[in-house]
């Protein structure tokens, strides 16, 4: 980064750059050897860690009007989008999926939806409503701007005296979701911080969680050996009819070159990957050693065959992948990162790890858990992924991650196709 | 071993990773097999920025280059032992 920036003449002042740092208080308590958190059970009696009031918006005209009922209503959140006018068929599916699972996520304690006309509007109101929270609908044609935001104001302040009345009550790993995707990875991911995650993983299968991975062009090189990770030979061959179909009708399709400006990006280049196939081994990882997947989902599609390992198909951008893993139920993130992705989510706090130690000191302010130890032999995996747990545990907690506490709220909706 | 100057993921890898920023040509570094926790010395034939990755044996044009104990691509120019091993010299088999 350049430092030519020229400051006008300032009468110099002693900055005190001791910053205090209080120590946290214990993260993973156990109970029968299992880590125990503090969540919000919903009337579904899935587990969140996060209490939000969101406010959402059906469609990109109706961004405004969300926008100014949480500039009304301190506490809410709203989710502006750029899409939801004249999709169709399977992208429209995925668009509703998308948002109604948004709205479901037991992150979520009640929600606002405000869209351009009333009938597409009810649907999301409808699709949420189904997990038993409060969901209120209003819509703007016949009706305006003005008339919306105060009615729909009114009825988020009450959502939000409500939700914040909700208490946090002990809840066990197993009852937990918690999603993986890393991203501007380099070889340092591969080497450490995928492997921490694939740690945490294989411990938290036999905890009996409920985990999630995805990125389907980026196991490109590796797609045999993700398939044999199936638990089953039928989610083996589906993750390679998935991956198949990724290739034809997304890549081939569309490819003007061999893609090796997209994937791997340059941020991956500069940090040593120089390959698909060496990403994809490295991205791998994530996954342990033992555990196995027992289905593969759609995207934005909630697992349905209990607890363990899913893989989802999704985008390889880390955005889009984690707002689809979130639209699926899950409530908690891990994301290694090598040269420094500064990704957050709005709904579903985002960990970040790093292994690599130029990352550490130039990007800390990012950086929950530092496991570039393992380089210097100075950390095994076993503990890194310990530290990982103790992390993910604090923060389901309570604890705000790095992203939270600097803004970072990227939703980014998937488009399969253009509109009509 | 004190703490290694690169990273090799498994024995038959035909690379190994940089995990230091100081990586000069013509040092002598050492490297940790990860797979078997034994060591491996070399010298660099280049300057080699961290997290890039330096060949372990002399590669010719056209080999399979070998990490993670897998198929991660071809080179497309022949590379000496101690050799960086980037995009100037290895490509993807895919896409």
């Amino acid at each position: 980064m350049s430092t030519s920036i020229q400051s006008p003449q300032v009468p110099k002042h002693t900055v005190d750059t001791v910053i205090s740092k209080p120590e946290p208080r214990p993260g993973a308590l156990r109970k029968d050897g299992k880590p125990v958190f503090s969540g919000y059970r919903r009337e579904n009696c899935r587990v969140g860690v996060r209490n939000h009031v969101v406010i959402l918006p059906l469609d990109d005209l109706s961004n405004a009007s969300c926008e100014a009922v949480a500039n009304n209503v301190k506490g809410t959140l709203a989710l502006p989008h750029p899409y939801g006018r004249l999709q169709f068929g399977e992208d429209l599916e995925l668009h509703f999926r998308t948002l109604i699972g948004t709205g479901a996520n037991p992150n979520v304690a009640a929600v606002i939806v405000i869209g351009i006309e009333p009938v597409w509007t009810q649907r999301i109101v409808d699709g949420i409503a189904k997990t038993g929270k409060p969901v209120a609908g209003f819509s703007i044609e016949q009706n305006g701007d003005f008339k919306v935001i105060e009615a729909a104001s009114r009825q988020a302040k009450e959502f939000l005296h409500w939700a914040t009345e909700l208490q946090r009550e002990p809840c066990s790993v197993d009852e937990l979701w918690v999603s993986v995707k890393c991203g501007e990875s380099d070889t340092t991911s591969g080497l450490a911080s995928n492997p921490t995650v694939g740690n945490f993983i294989d411990k938290f299968d036999a905890w009996g969680a409920t985990t999630c991975f995805g990125e389907t062009s980026e196991i490109t090189g590796a797609e045999q050996v993700c398939a044999s990770r199936g638990a089953t030979p039928e989610a083996g061959a589906k993750f390679l009819k998935t991956w198949q179909a990724y290739m034809d009708e997304v890549i081939e399709p569309f490819k003007t070159s061999d893609l090796s400006d997209s994937q791997p990006t340059k941020g991956n280049i500069e940090g040593g990957l120089t390959t698909i196939e060496e990403k994809a081994f490295g991205n791998l990882e994530k996954i342990g050693k033992n555990t196995q997947f027992v289905d593969v989902l759609e995207p934005a599609e909630a697992p349905a065959k209990g607890a363990g390992l899913y893989f989802m198909d999704t985008s390889s951008a880390a955005a889009e992948c984690v707002t689809l893993q979130a639209a699926a139920g899950f409530v908690v993130h891990l994301f290694p990162t090598g040269q420094g992705n500064v990704i957050g989510n709005p709904i579903e706090p985002v960990i970040k790890l790093t292994a690599n130690p130029r990352t550490v000191r130039t990007m800390n302010e990012h950086i929950d858990v530092d496991v570039s130890g393992i380089l210097r032999r100075e950390m095994n995996f076993d503990q890194a992924g310990d530290a990982l747990i103790d992390m993910c545990i604090r923060t389901c907690n309570g604890r705000a991650t790095a992203a939270e506490a600097l803004g970072h709220k990227e939703f980014v909706l998937t488009k399969l196709y253009r509109s009509a | 071993m004190a703490t290694p100057h690169f990273l090799v993921h498994e024995t038959d890898d035909s690379v190994g990773v940089v995990v230091v920023e100081d990586a000069s040509k013509g040092q002598t570094l050492s490297g940790w097999v990860m797979a078997t926790d034994g060591t491996v010395e070399l010298a660099s034939l280049n300057d080699i920025p961290l997290g890039h990755k330096i060949a372990l044996k002399a590669i010719k044009s056209g080999d399979t280059i070998m990490k993670y104990g897998h198929d991660i691509g071809k080179a497309v120019a022949d590379i000496a032992v101690g050799g960086h091993v980037h995009i100037h010299n290895m490509k993807t088999k895919r896409w």
